[in-house]
């Protein structure tokens, strides 16, 4: 049977670490990318006797989360230890929530290319993060560092709604739009600060039992993800078809060779002995308590959009791509209010900005100009001190190289010619060496203008003012 | 005057007036260590001349009116599982054999603002595993009243060095009665406070919801004055109860006229040797003649506690141990092949038995399909527990019951039998399936010369009205004056 034949089924459970300033049962900060084990303490390296005490703010943070996609607030939740060997888990369990998380019941809407669909989300609770195992440079083994042990992470868990990786993609980008916008993660992709397991299954069109499933862990790219997704589909169509089964299995996606791997066979199947954590007292929300973050929540992603597509009138496929990031959105309205063209703004961000980042994989809060500075190029074209063909060339020097466009322009000589001797004497030379060119144009060939533009614009290598070269041309050629 | 025999009340006073130096004191106990320890072995690690060192100090801060804390060059006894920074905390385990804690437990902390000494680290059963000590690593503690048997345990340590005078007080733990059953097989006061009235930061856990640090001591007012300074809520312990400071000294009122006893049958049938049946009969008769309205009644759901402790305490020690992999600190194996190899060599060669077998058990308890028919199951029976002690407290103020069914017994007559041992825990893990303070004090003497422990429970945070009953009886019975622990060597 072709792949058409079959329906995928796909479910993820995504990882975001909090923003917190320090850990979730210790004082440990959480910032990235300090030296190895410079953030512990006995707590977060599980020293004999030490007992974790739970961060208030986690549980801020989680109820955020599931306030904002929708949820049910449990009022009465624990935290439960997920028992189980490894040399980044310091305490041999990681305490998580298993049957009382802090959130349930939720939804996250999508826009795909078959409408708009609502994705179910099953639970979001909290847990700690584990350490991370770094292979020795002297090949002597692995080194435990333990920094990022303890930081607090929140794992929500869809239902197997998704149906393409399409939806996937949809709804990792609309889901960590929702958390940056309550700034409760800052979901760096790279960093590993947002990711997500992926568990995929096909059946035959129209069946009603899922097909047997298969797990791709911490996966933090958005193209990797795809890219699985749709390789695993792949493999599982040509099992089916050869006759096979799909195997339950954890799966490990290999960016290189574009496969996937089996991780673990069915022999080390682990029974992690859940139990309530007789170290930690229940968690009990007050209904006061639930209303004052609801009341705290910033606008949302989908109310923004509404927004735009009034207030500034943007097309429907602009206002989503601005809306999709916190960053975007926030340097969108920064710079729209500070250069007062929205229009300009949008098409910078939708265009140039948007390639750019694609271009070189950089998430939008990586962007490392501000609004003031965007504000300060759409003004300077405005104002006739640059054309647009510089201005493209300015912000590629701010991506790369980032200060003011005023400053750019003054080092680079880049500010446009707007002289009028200058400009004449541009155009004199360039009607003397395209006599053809003239003669066309006087011939009724309107086409001729634009090249001999063209020619000048070439002659100042793209720093005349386009505006004054047309309409000095017309006027010598009347 | 032989300082070694004087309570920490009476040390207190004599320094109080200049009549004994800090020094004195500690030089009187580390003499005492010297003498007594080699048939006692009681410390995995002594900390003489670091003693003697300091209360030097402390002794020049007095004299120059600095040292301002009521139990400043008191010297004391900490059980080997309670976190001091800089000297060894073994658990009395190859596990930990040489582990040095990076930090002071919660009532070390105390203990050192007070400015107290630590004369050592006292023996234990394994990770407090045990009720015997024989389960430690490193030696086996003697009963100082017969030397041929157990000390009790697991705080056995620190009851022996209470009992000998090797030090004037002791910290222990009791997650199922190892601070009572040891004191009443040495003869001392021992004292488990309510779940939650004492920071357990610092203490290596067995199991969690069931520890308690607690006093050892040599009479009730000691142990009145030790809860005093051990006592409180602290915020690295959610599992503290923020509950008014006290002075439980105060309540030490000499008088128990009135004082409504409950005596629950089922701690006196099957099991319980005649002896000590007829030495708390007898105790029974004394509160009576006290003024106490003392009464019999059923607490039919105790005859559940013990297998419920036992799941429940395994359980929570299953997963409490996982820490100690051979990875960060404690005990690796020499050679391993791989990462399992090296998890299962170090866990196999760093554990002892009783404490693999209670991993063992505590796994299988939590492990999937057999969840719900224990652990869940236990955990529906200790509320029960906890629902039958609340109706119990809404009658009497105070129940009585012997502390362990049996004397200190002989050293390796249960070790090989670990469902015997835990038979030996039936009296004692109630109070801590239900979260309760609970005190033993010795009330007799056995044909053979053991000390015979009562045990009174009190409800959730009463534990003046226990100490009140224990100190009334105490006065009216003077077994420390009577009595003192022979060190024989018994029969062999």
């Amino acid at each position: 049977m072709a792949r058409e034949d079959y329906e995928v089924v796909i479910g993820l459970e995504v990882h975001a670490e909090l923003a917190t300033k320090t850990k979730i049962f210790c004082s440990c900060p959480t910032s990235f990318g300090a030296a190895p084990n410079t953030h512990i303490c006995p707590i977060c390296t599980a020293m004999p006797g030490t007992l974790p005490v739970l961060n208030e703010k986690v549980v801020e943070y989680a109820v955020r989360a599931g306030l904002a996609t929708d949820c049910t607030i449990s009022q009465d939740s624990k935290n439960d230890r997920k028992n189980y060997f490894y040399p980044d888990l310091p305490k041999a369990y990681q305490i998580s929530q298993y049957d009382k998380p802090l959130c349930e019941h939720g939804k996250i809407e999508i826009d795909s290319s078959t409408g708009r669909k609502t994705i179910g989300i099953t639970r979001i609770h909290i847990e700690e993060d584990a350490g991370k195992l770094n292979h020795d440079e002297f090949g002597r083994g692995s080194l435990v560092d333990l920094n990022r042990a303890g930081v607090p992470l929140i794992e929500i868990v869809s239902e197997p709604d998704l149906r393409s990786s399409e939806e996937v993609d949809l709804y990792l980008r609309k889901l960590k739009s929702i958390l940056e916008y309550i700034e409760v993660s800052d979901c760096k992709m790279q960093e590993g600060s947002l990711r997500a397991d992926v568990n995929v299954s096909i059946r035959k069109k129209g069946a009603k039992e899922y097909g047997t499933r298969t797990e791709m862990k911490n996966m933090n790219s958005f193209r990797s993800i795809t890219r699985a997704i749709e390789y695993e589909i792949d493999r599982q169509v040509d099992v089916i078809d050869n006759g096979g089964v799909v195997e339950q299995e954890t799966l490990r996606w290999d960016e290189v060779s574009g496969k996937t791997f089996s991780m673990r066979d069915k022999e080390d199947a682990q029974d992690y002995r859940y139990f309530p954590d007789p170290d930690l007292v229940a968690i009990k929300l007050s209904d006061e308590y639930i209303e004052n973050i609801k009341k705290s929540l910033p606008e949302l992603p989908e109310s923004r959009k509404q927004r735009y597509l009034t207030e500034y009138h943007l097309s429907e496929k602009d206002a989503n791509i601005i809306t999709s990031s916190k960053y975007l959105s926030d340097l969108f309205e920064e710079a729209s209010k500070i250069c007062n063209n929205p229009k300009a703004v949008n098409n910078w961000i939708i265009s140039d900005i948007s390639r750019i980042l694609n271009e070189t994989e950089m998430e939008p809060v990586a962007i490392p100009f501000d609004s003031k500075q965007l504000a300060k190029l759409v003004m300077l074209i405005d104002k006739g001190t640059i054309s647009s063909s510089i201005a493209k060339k300015v912000l590629v020097e701010m991506f790369e190289h980032p200060r003011d466009p005023e400053d750019i322009i003054d080092e680079k000589g880049w500010v446009q010619i707007s002289d009028e001797g200058a400009i004449r004497d541009v155009v004199s030379k360039v009607l003397e060496n395209n006599s053809q060119s003239v003669a066309d144009y006087k011939a009724g060939k309107e086409k001729a203008l634009g090249y001999l533009v063209g020619q000048a614009m070439k002659e100042t290598r793209g720093k005349a003012n386009p505006q004054m070269l047309n309409k000095m041309f017309k006027e010598e050629l009347k | 005057m032989d300082i070694t025999e004087l309570t920490v009340h009476e040390l207190q006073e004599k320094l109080k007036n200049k009549e004994l130096s800090s020094l004195d004191i500690t030089k009187a106990y580390v003499d005492r260590m010297n003498e007594k320890e080699k048939d006692v072995q009681a410390f995995v690690t002594t900390l003489e001349e670091e003693a003697l060192e300091q209360a030097k100090k402390i002794d020049e801060e007095i004299n120059k009116g600095e040292a301002t804390g009521e139990f400043a060059g008191i010297p004391i006894g900490i059980k080997d599982n309670i976190c001091t920074k800089g000297v060894k905390t073994t658990c009395s385990s190859r596990m930990l054999e040489n582990f040095v804690s990076p930090y002071d437990a919660t009532v070390v902390e105390k203990l050192n603002n007070e400015k107290m000494i630590n004369l050592g680290k006292l023996n234990m059963d394994e990770f407090a595993m045990g009720g015997s000590t024989e389960y430690s690593y490193f030696k086996k503690t003697r009963n100082p009243w017969n030397l041929n048997k157990v000390p009790g345990g697991s705080s056995g340590g620190s009851a022996a060095a209470v009992a000998s005078g090797m030090v004037p007080w002791a910290l222990g733990s009791d997650t199922g009665g190892s601070i009572r059953q040891p004191a009443s097989f040495c003869g001392v006061v021992g004292l488990k406070p309510t779940y939650g009235l004492v920071s357990r930061y610092g203490l290596v856990a067995f199991a969690s919801s069931l520890d308690q640090i607690g006093p050892i001591t040599k009479d009730v007012y000691d142990s009145a004055m030790l809860l005093n300074i051990i006592a409180g809520h602290d915020e690295r312990d959610t599992t503290s109860k923020e509950v008014e400071k006290v002075d439980y000294t105060k309540y030490l009122k000499d008088n128990v006229k009135g004082l409504k006893i409950g005596v629950p049958k089922e701690f006196f049938g099957e099991g319980i040797n005649e002896e000590v049946k007829a030495s708390l009969e007898k105790a029974i008769e004394t509160y009576k003649e006290l003024g106490a309205e003392v009464e019999e009644f059923s607490l039919d759901i105790a005859k559940y506690s013990l297998a419920t402790y036992y799941i429940i305490a395994c359980a929570e020690a299953s997963s409490n141990l996982g820490r100690f992999d051979g990875i960060r600190y404690g005990y690796r194996a020499k050679d391993f092949k791989d990462l399992k190899d090296l998890y299962r060599k170090s866990r196999s060669e760093g554990f002892g038995p009783e404490v693999k077998r209670r991993i063992i058990l505590g796994t299988y308890v939590l492990s999937s399909g057999y969840y719900d028919a224990y652990y869940k199951k236990a955990q529906q029976v200790r509320t029960l527990v906890m629902n039958e002690f609340n109706k119990a407290f809404q009658k009497y103020d105070v129940l009585l019951t012997p502390t362990s069914p049996t004397v200190a017994f002989d050293i390796g007559s249960k070790s090989n039998n670990p469902l015997e041992m835990y038979l030996a825990d039936i009296c004692t893990v109630s109070v801590n399936i239900g979260g309760l303070p609970g005190i033993s004090i010795p009330c007799g003497l056995d044909k053979e010369g053991m000390p015979i422990g009562m045990q009174l429970i009190g409800n959730k945070f009463q534990e003046g009205t226990i100490l009140n009953a224990a100190y009334t009886f105490e006065q009216k019975t003077k077994f420390r004056e009577n009595y003192k622990p022979t060190f024989r060597k018994g029969e062999e």
